[in-house]
């Protein structure tokens, strides 16, 4: 009795189970590699990892391996021809391109998301906007007081990023162009913990993910130019920067890594870079 | 075995004498394999630390290679991303250093007087609920004390930083300042001749007091009038981690006092010393080895805390300015390896990954020291007691 009702019941899921993978459509021609490996930025790294569990949830046959190893560190392995995509968050810099070409490998670039970086100070703050210069003052120490830049005769708390993130090397590239960080600024270990203490702080400056604006913090205008999507897209904003994934050449059409590195251009690829906080670089 | 006989027992042992080689041989064999396991089983945590030791050190000693000594020791400059890196490591021990100074300076004091107080003063039922009450301290998770000290702590530093302050100082000033003036118109008033005495006592009592009192306040309001920009700072974490080292030196400086024999404070008493007087000079002085290997414990658990300093220290990798400002963020040793980590796995073999291991032995020997040490003393403090 009992074992009848089990049978039935595993007959109906396995019936159910054959009608959903013969429902989806699938793209790969047969015989093509299923097994898609992945390695580079921090920053990219995010949205390779959604990107890859969306794909792989679709195409159960197509394994995808994200390994985040650092922009320079994906380019190599590009280079090498171990891996099949590399996630950067910077262009490839010319002796990456010249050492690929010497290896038969021809990077092409695919702008997958722009990422962009608001500042944020206290909502009590009277400050509107800042200009790039003074904010690479402020984080270097030069200007220290909130006086200098037309607000209240208070200190300055800097707050940033721990070196680990992304986020800190983009700001450190954009913002600081190899100025040194003052030794008194404030590290924090993520998005929300920047937030978090310049909510908290009336003198603070900090800087986080578009995402993590809202109506606890304000944002400023750097040159002029308030961070949102529109001013991000179309680099506008100057704390901005688009995210490339590098190929061999462009993949092939129809093939499992030319659907994975053109899903940015999917209305599902914008969702999810939406949801990860970036800017997706198309508007559906 | 109580209803056996002499003569029973001595059968039943001569029988198991007169055993076959054979079955002695199982037993002896039995005997080894259980002791073997046995020590295995013991032996686990003394090599897990040489283990931790060989894996740190051989991975310490290419950053010592790459950067050498000399700047790692004496830097103040912590880029570990610039280019080139800058590996100086001073503002990151004198960051552990001064928290765990501050820690010290909170749990000692605090924690030693509560000690006595459980162990001699308090009736022996409140005892029993106060001491699992202050263990409960040492149950709470490293991360909720870190969310408390950077969303509470930190913000109530910045709006009510000089009243805090202010009221610090009472905190510490009254009761030490109390005991000062006390002792010390008792000293100027033994001068006095035998007449005047009662009368010049109270005298310096109130002129010393009066001095006091105002010179408090003078302090205070000084005090009141600071404002703190950041409250992710040394002093929000010292004072935490004080409040996190408070059980480790209570319990341990507990049992260093209970140990002080009964006979010792009924001698006291029976020369006609005072409570104050026994536990003063007699009580507190026996058992300082036991008190300082609480101390040590405490600095340990202080110096060893990453999730708090790494929440609420600020992370600055600065020497404030003036260097006992401990109103300026600071950054620590523990934070840096945690915080550092992430970036610096992917690079193995580079300075930058290296040096978190450089780190990590400087911890761990300092540790190991303040271990040894407070072993040594408990040990003296039991063979006295004992």
């Amino acid at each position: 009795m009992k074992h009848k009702m089990l049978r039935a019941v595993l007959a109906s899921l396995l019936g159910v189970a054959l009608v959903l993978t013969a429902g989806t459509p699938s793209v790969c021609a047969q015989g093509e590699q299923s097994r898609i490996v992945i390695d580079g930025s921090t920053t990219v790294g995010p949205i390779a990892k959604a990107f890859a569990e969306y794909y792989m949830s679709k195409h159960p046959e197509v394994n995808i391996t994200v390994s985040e190893s650092g922009s320079g560190n994906g380019a190599k392995s590009l280079v090498n021809g171990v891996c099949d995509v590399a996630d950067m968050s910077r262009f490839m810099k010319q002796s990456e391109f010249k050492a690929a070409v010497d290896n038969g490998i021809m990077p092409v670039a695919h702008v997958v998301a722009m990422d962009g970086l608001p500042v944020i100070v206290h909502s009590s703050n009277p400050v509107k906007g800042l200009t790039v210069q003074q904010v690479r003052n402020i984080y270097a120490g030069k200007i220290t007081n909130w006086r200098e830049v037309g607000g209240p005769d208070a200190r300055i708390v800097k707050i940033s990023r721990d070196t680990n993130s992304g986020t800190y090397e983009t700001f450190e590239t954009i913002v600081m162009q190899k100025q040194r960080i003052a030794a008194d600024v404030e590290y924090v270990g993520s998005n929300g913990a920047v937030r978090q203490s310049v909510q908290s702080t009336p003198t603070a400056i900090g800087y986080a993910g578009l995402g993590f604006v809202g109506s606890t913090v304000k944002a400023l205008e750097i040159n002029g130019i308030y961070p949102d999507r529109a001013t991000v897209s179309s680099g506008r904003y100057p704390i901005a920067r688009p995210l490339f994934m590098f190929t061999n050449g462009y993949p092939g059409l129809g093939t499992h890594l030319h659907a994975f590195v053109t899903l940015y251009l999917t209305e599902q690829g914008q969702d999810i870079i939406e949801d990860i906080g970036f800017v997706p670089v198309t508007n559906y | 075995m109580a209803t056996e006989s002499p003569q029973a027992r001595d059968e039943a042992l001569g029988e198991e004498l007169l055993l076959g080689q054979g079955a002695g041989l199982m037993k002896t064999a039995g005997a080894l394999v259980g002791h073997g396991f046995l020590l295995l089983v013991t032996s686990i945590s003394a090599l897990a630390v040489l283990f931790i030791f060989f894996f740190i050190i051989r991975d310490a000693l290419p950053f010592f290679r790459l950067e050498g000594l000399r700047g790692f020791f004496t830097s103040t400059e912590w880029y570990p991303s610039g280019s080139p890196p800058v590996f100086g490591a001073l503002a990151l021990f004198f960051g552990s250093g001064l928290v765990t100074a501050g820690a010290v300076f909170v749990a000692v004091p605090l924690g030693v007087a509560a000690a006595v107080c459980m162990s001699d003063i308090l009736p022996f039922g409140v005892r029993q609920i106060v001491k699992p009450v202050v263990e409960v301290l040492a149950a709470i998770p490293s991360v909720a004390f870190g969310f408390f000290a950077l969303v509470v702590f930190a913000p109530m530093l910045q709006e009510h930083g000089g009243a805090l302050l202010a009221l610090g100082a009472w905190l510490i000033g009254a009761p030490l300042g109390f005991l000062a003036i006390v002792v010390l118109s008792d000293l100027l008033a033994d001068r006095l001749p035998d007449g005047a005495r009662w009368a010049g006592r109270a005298g310096f009592i109130v002129l010393l007091g009066g001095l006091a009192v105002l010179g408090m306040l003078r302090l205070t309001g000084a005090l009141a009038d600071v404002t703190i920009y950041s409250g992710r700072n040394a002093l929000n974490v010292s004072i935490i981690l004080g409040i996190m080292a408070l059980p480790t030196v209570v319990s341990v400086s507990e049992d260093a006092l209970s140990a002080v024999g009964r006979e010792l404070r009924e001698g006291s008493y029976a020369l006609g010393a005072t409570r104050a007087e026994t536990m003063l000079k007699v009580v507190i002085p026996a058992a300082r080895s036991g008190i300082l290997a609480a101390v040590l414990l405490g600095v340990m658990r202080a110096i060893g805390e990453t999730m708090v300093v790494w929440m609420a220290s600020g992370n600055a990798a600065q020497i404030p300015k003036p260097w006992y400002n401990i109103l300026e963020p600071v950054r620590t040793v523990t934070a840096t390896i945690a915080g550092d980590m992430g970036e610096a796995d992917h690079v193995t073999g580079s300075a930058r990954y290296h040096v978190l291991f450089a780190l990590a032995l400087c911890l761990l020997t300092f540790s190991f020291l303040c271990n040894v040490v407070s072993e040594w003393a408990s040990r003296r403090s039991r063979a006295r007691s004992g």
